[in-house]
């Protein structure tokens, strides 16, 4: 202990190296220890550790589990509406997609999914992505992670990545809560395909992870969009309520049929591909179109987020 | 103009084995918009000094450690933090730009957490051990726990600072670190600074209380509108303006006369009293001469000029924010 420190009394507590010490031992080691780059297994270690930072925020903060507990709900809503509507039977023109469910406790996951890939499915997807950046410029944290010196690629991928893992949870979500219904509410056995072919319950579950992969897929594409917006402003509403307008507007032009040359452009086009997994045996072609879009996306806006940050002048 | 990379491991334009902690050389930042916030900056920081960064609102100040911190890049110049690559000088940096920025929904210590998690060099395993002694050196061990939200401003300062020395530093970058302390906390900073020097760690602290600046001190350096308009040590600095030697008498003329006689630069009459510039002239010698030649010496002073006189010379009266 310097004389300096029981000078100015700093309260000590026993048995812990304070923060002085450590200073000082630093400054002990010649000037090229220090300016020697940091070891690349620390490196990895931290990008990990950063992600792990940035996960715990994203999975603690109400507002998330707020958005991933409404996506749980919907297949709850549309089972037992569903069930009820079997139910009252007798309906001889009850239409095929209420026979298709009831009819087997799988089929809730895949017209769940159908349902909310369109909108909801991106709504949550881009509040998270779309905050990622805006939202630390916005309270100002982002100059802090800048300068402890986070590193602006690795901050970018860390939040990519983030959105991308939140993306993949959301779309867990769905499923889980849709099979669960579905496994409650209607009986399970093979499961009749589109094409009208049966395949067993284990082939069916199997089914079901290859749409949750593919949709998270463009979910993650979407977030590759949701995150660049985020690197253009300091408001996370901003980049969010751009998500949701780029989504809406693509909608609308896959609506017009004189624009259908242009619909395998748009992002939305690939997301209902999924129900390629509803033939015999699965239109891998269709599935693979619709990855190669979303890579496509992830590319083009992963490049135009990171030229956009890695230049930005940090005011906020 | 040169280029400054912002990534790891960019060329430092200005990069000399020199023994100076910060070093700028015709930094510039023009702003989209035409807005000059710094001009040619040529700042030297020596090394183990408590330099204080003086100016008006507006001056620059904040601009410049920005770019310092690689958060806005230059328009022109260069500038070597540590004489090292930013990545490799960022992590031995604590900074406080602008106040303090934090997760409203995380308790203190969990904020810091964040941010240490942020640095690629900071040891996972000391983490916790650093967060509480960080705390703890600001006095907020009490309310780690709680959630910044809930924090008083204050506190919310504290904990940036506490920020600042989460690890080892060999520079701390302040923004005006006592804003929104109260007197305690004001005088716990400035204890903590001299701790922190004394150390051997560098500290360059902006701040707009002068008096603050000059116990704390041993460097600074003043801006205006963009352009630093003075730097060196405190004493140097008070040294570039004029001591004055004031006069106490009722023979206002003779005195004046006599003082004019003597050499002095700058004599001015008042009211019951005559002051001039001392310049090189020995005080004693002066009064010698007021009494040789019978005027009646009520009082004779040497008036050093405060670093806030300085500060006034050289920034002007002025309320307005320039630019
Ligand atoms: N993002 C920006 N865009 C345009 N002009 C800016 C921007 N940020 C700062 N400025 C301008 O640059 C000048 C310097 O601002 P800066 O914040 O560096 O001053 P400062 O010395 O820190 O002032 P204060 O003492 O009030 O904190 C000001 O005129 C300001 O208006
Ligand atoms: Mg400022």
């Amino acid at each position: 202990m310097s004389t300096a420190d029981t000078q100015t009394g700093i309260r000590r507590t026993p048995g812990l190296v304070p923060v002085a010490e450590t200073m000082r031992t630093t400054e002990r080691h010649p000037p090229e220890e220090i300016s020697a780059p940091v070891p690349p297994a620390r490196r990895t270690w931290a990008f990990w550790r950063l992600l792990g930072s940035e996960l715990g925020l994203t999975f603690r903060r109400p507002r998330n589990l707020a958005l991933l507990a409404v996506l749980a709900l919907v297949p709850i809503v549309l089972g037992i509406g569903l069930w009820i509507a079997a139910g009252s039977g007798g309906d001889d023109e009850m239409s095929g997609l209420i026979q298709d469910v009831a009819g087997n406790s799988l089929m809730l996951t895949f017209l769940s999914f159908s349902f909310l890939v369109l909108l909801l499915m991106p709504v949550v997807v881009s509040v998270v992505a779309g905050d990622s950046i805006a939202g630390e410029a916005g309270t100002g944290t982002l100059r802090y992670l800048l300068a402890a010196p986070a590193g602006r690629t690795r901050l970018l991928a860390v939040k990519y990545l983030n959105a991308v893992v939140f993306a993949y949870a959301a779309t867990a979500v769905v499923a889980l809560s849709a099979l669960l219904t579905g496994l409650i509410l209607f009986p399970g056995g093979s499961v009749t395909l589109l094409s009208g072919t049966t395949v067993s319950m284990a082939d069916g579950l199997l089914r079901i992870l290859v749409t949750v992969g593919y949709v998270g897929a463009g979910m993650a594409a979407l977030a590759a969009v949701a995150v660049a917006l985020s690197t253009f402003t300091e408001v996370s509403i901003g980049a969010i309520a751009g998500t949701m307008v780029f989504i809406i507007v693509c909608q609308v032009l896959r609506a017009i049929p004189d624009l259908a040359p242009i619909a395998p452009y748009l992002l939305p086009t690939w997301f209902t591909n999924f129900d390629a997994v509803l033939r015999s045996p699965i239109d891998t072609a269709a599935l693979r179109d619709g990855l190669l879009a979303f890579g496509a996306y992830i590319m083009l806006f992963g490049s135009i987020a990171w030229a956009r940050f890695s230049g930005k002048d940090i005011t906020s | 103009m040169t280029a400054i990379t912002l990534e790891a491991g960019a060329p430092f334009g200005a990069a000399p084995p020199s023994g100076d902690a910060i070093v700028t050389h015709g930094l510039t930042k023009r702003f989209r918009g035409g807005q000059i916030a710094v001009d040619a900056l040529d700042l030297a920081v020596p090394r183990g000094s408590v330099f204080g960064f003086l100016g008006p609102n507006g001056s620059g100040k904040t601009t410049t450690i920005r770019m310092l911190l690689g958060l806005v890049a230059p328009t022109a110049g260069t500038y070597s933090v540590l004489g090292l690559s930013a990545a490799h000088a960022l992590p031995l940096v604590g900074a406080l730009v602008e106040g303090p920025a934090f997760y409203p929904y995380l308790s203190g210590a969990a904020n810091l957490m964040r941010f240490d998690a942020a640095d690629p060099t900071a040891e996972r395993a000391t983490a916790k051990r650093r967060v509480a002694d960080a705390l703890e050196r600001v006095g907020l061990s009490a309310a780690a726990g709680k959630r910044y939200r809930n924090y008083s401003l204050g506190m919310r300062q504290r904990l940036a600072i506490a920020a600042a020395l989460l690890g080892p530093r060999e520079l701390l970058i302040l923004d005006e670190p006592t804003n929104g302390l109260d007197p305690q906390g004001t005088r716990e900073v400035r204890t903590l600074v001299k701790e922190i020097a004394a150390d051997g760690t560098t500290v360059f602290v902006s701040s707009h209380l002068l008096a603050e600046i000059e116990q704390m001190c041993t460097h600074a350096a003043i801006m205006r509108t963009g352009r630093l308009v003075a730097q060196g040590t405190i004493a140097s600095l008070s040294s570039g303006r004029v001591a004055l030697v004031k006069v106490e008498t009722p023979d206002v003329a003779d005195a004046a006369r006599t003082l004019g006689t003597l050499g002095l630069a700058d004599v001015r009459p008042g009211n019951g009293a005559v002051t001039a510039e001392l310049g090189g002239h020995a005080p004693e010698k002066i009064n010698a001469a007021l009494v040789g030649d019978g005027v009646a010496v009520r009082g004779l002073a040497v008036v050093r000029p405060s670093l806030e006189d300085v500060f006034v010379g050289l920034t002007g009266e002025g309320f307005d924010v320039d630019g």
